[in-house]
């Protein structure tokens, strides 16, 4: 059940700093130009820009290290397996072998990349909601989406979903756990057995969640509705966004470093 | 109509889709501004419809609601409902939009279209009214059940509404976040703002003018709290629990040691008592 404290992509920190105080809109594209780069380097001296890039803004972000590392741990599973995958399953110079299990510099040099890749894909996305909150990365996408809005493109509802998805998050965390020591308590065994068991013993604990996530989007409804919600239109904001010179510096860094980072790292990489 | 009645019911029942029997039924009933009235009744006595009235969020299959005199079936009536009337509701998980503080907060405002200034002048006084001021930057997850249920009632009042509607909002909380919340009312209540709770605690009522009971849908009672701790077997007929106080009030006044007509207020109660 430890999974479930473990989670923290989503959880906002609240803290002064430099991070904290870009525009949304800067952040999410910026981080989507480092995804980018983070996909198209391959050897080590591209991982090690990206590396220090990242130990570098979080140290600007003032988020505790602790809990950007731990935004990995929900996807270890997914990273080990890709690598192992890939560590197995590529042709090339052998380095190991043993009956038809073969391992091969290729498949090791692979597999260690694609679960850096993965490591840097995650911690990188997770620096953005750990440092935006959840409002700012709705105002922020609803912003970058608005010029689709002519197409019928429903940028403030999508954005609204993902606030209130975000929100929810630790909300529903802390119900699953509940609803699992409840069926613990009552004998049902759910960390026992096989991977097919264990599945099925935690059909109890789904129907119930469901249950109460549907209760929930209704109360939530009436919420709104009561607190004068009725959709984007006429909507202001509290802190409305602001471009400043700090975000163009920032973006445009980000740019810079990301083709820096593709180019000297494929240089290196020349024979 | 008195000049300031804020809230008009006029022989309002309402039937739930596919529901055999109204939940409520021949409602008349008037709130006046500035007024504190408890809305008491037992589970499934009708008591969360009839306040689901007052901000439009149900409108009556029979009769008519009114607030600030325009009836709430019609859209302006909806609208000027919704911005008269704020509600807060049993679960203050479930009505906590945004995952920080001040933008929950904000997030009333933000929808009634209001200026950057005016919104962030009114979240900071919600805040400070409803003691969460220094917290304004603290995410949701971080708060106690009872800091919760004051942002509810930050997030309701930063629209600025003249009437605050409590649905059940101290079902889920602590004594001392109970108290807390009530000690936030008493403070709207002598800002002048309308209040109306829906409870069915007894000792929660002590601070209202005037409260009525529900009883399968229909107001069994009406009048001051007092007066209604003056009543003997109705009050268990209803599904309401007596509190201990007005236990202890009755018993004294059985054994001839106190006078029968003392209001069962606590601090006249313990002055009775020392006398």
């Amino acid at each position: 059940m430890r999974f479930l404290n473990n989670m923290t992509l989503g959880q906002y920190v609240p803290v002064e700093s430099l991070v904290h105080h870009l525009d949304p809109r800067c952040k999410i594209v910026g981080v989507l130009f480092c995804l980018v780069g983070v996909f198209m380097v391959k050897g080590p001296l591209g991982f090690l820009m990206w590396g220090l890039l990242f130990l570098l803004l979080v140290s600007a972000s003032r988020v505790p290290a602790r809990l950007v590392l731990s935004t990995v741990r929900p996807v270890w599973i997914l990273v080990a397996f890709t690598a192992v995958i890939h560590l197995f399953f590529t042709r090339g110079e052998p380095l190991f072998s043993w009956g038809i299990v073969e391992i091969t510099r290729e498949g090791a040099v692979m597999a260690a990349r694609m679960g850096l890749r993965l490591v840097l894909l995650v911690m990188y996305a997770g620096l953005l909601t750990l440092t935006t909150s959840p409002t700012e990365l709705a105002d922020g996408l609803e912003s970058l989406f608005s010029p689709f809005r002519r197409f019928g493109f429903p940028a403030h509802e999508l954005a609204m979903m993902m606030t209130i998805a975000l929100r929810f998050i630790p909300t529903l965390l802390n119900e699953t756990e509940r609803i699992m020591k409840a069926q613990i308590a009552r004998g049902a065994e759910l960390e026992r057995g096989g991977p097919l068991r264990r599945l099925r013993a935690f059909i109890p604990v789904l129907v119930p969640l469901f249950v109460i996530v549907f209760q929930r989007a209704d109360d939530l409804a009436t919420a709104m509705e009561a607190r004068n919600y009725t959709g984007g239109e006429g909507r202001s904001r509290m802190h409305p966004l602001k471009w400043s010179v700090r975000d163009t510096t920032a973006l445009l860094f980000s740019v810079i470093f990301s083709f820096a980072a593709v180019f000297l790292d494929g240089r290196a990489l020349l024979p | 109509m008195t000049e300031n009645c804020l809230v008009r019911f006029s022989g309002v029942s309402y039937t739930y889709p596919e529901a055999a029997a109204p939940a409520i039924a021949d409602i008349d009933l008037k709130i006046a501004s500035g007024e504190w009235i408890a809305v008491l009744g037992c589970n499934g006595s009708g008591k969360s419809t009839l306040a689901k009235h007052l901000n439009a969020l149900l409108i009556p299959t029979q009769g008519d609601c009114f607030v600030n005199e325009f009836n709430t079936r019609g859209e302006d009536g909806k609208r000027s409902a919704r911005r008269a009337v704020s509600m807060v509701f049993q679960n203050p998980e479930n009505q906590i939009i945004a995952a920080v503080v001040e933008e929950d907060v904000a997030f009333g405002p933000e929808n009634l279209g209001l200026s950057p200034e005016e919104i962030r002048a009114r979240v900071s006084w919600a805040l400070d009214v409803s003691g969460l001021g220094k917290m304004a930057r603290k995410p949701v997850y971080a708060l106690s059940g009872g800091q919760k249920q004051r942002l509810a009632v930050a997030g309701a009042i930063a629209q600025k509404p003249p009437c605050l509607v409590m649905d059940e909002a101290t079902t889920m909380l602590d004594p001392r976040g109970r108290q807390d919340l009530m000690e936030v009312l008493s403070t709207l209540h002598s800002g002048g703002m309308t209040l109306v709770s829906i409870t069915h605690r007894l000792e929660e009522i002590l601070r209202c003018d005037r409260c009525i009971v529900l009883s399968g849908g229909r107001i069994s009672w009406n009048g001051t709290p007092r007066e209604l701790f003056l009543l003997g077997e109705e009050l268990a007929m209803w599904g309401l629990e007596v509190p201990g106080m007005v236990k202890v009030w009755r018993e004294l006044v059985q054994k001839g040691l106190l006078e029968a007509k003392i209001p069962p207020l606590m601090g006249e109660m313990v002055e009775a008592l020392c006398r």
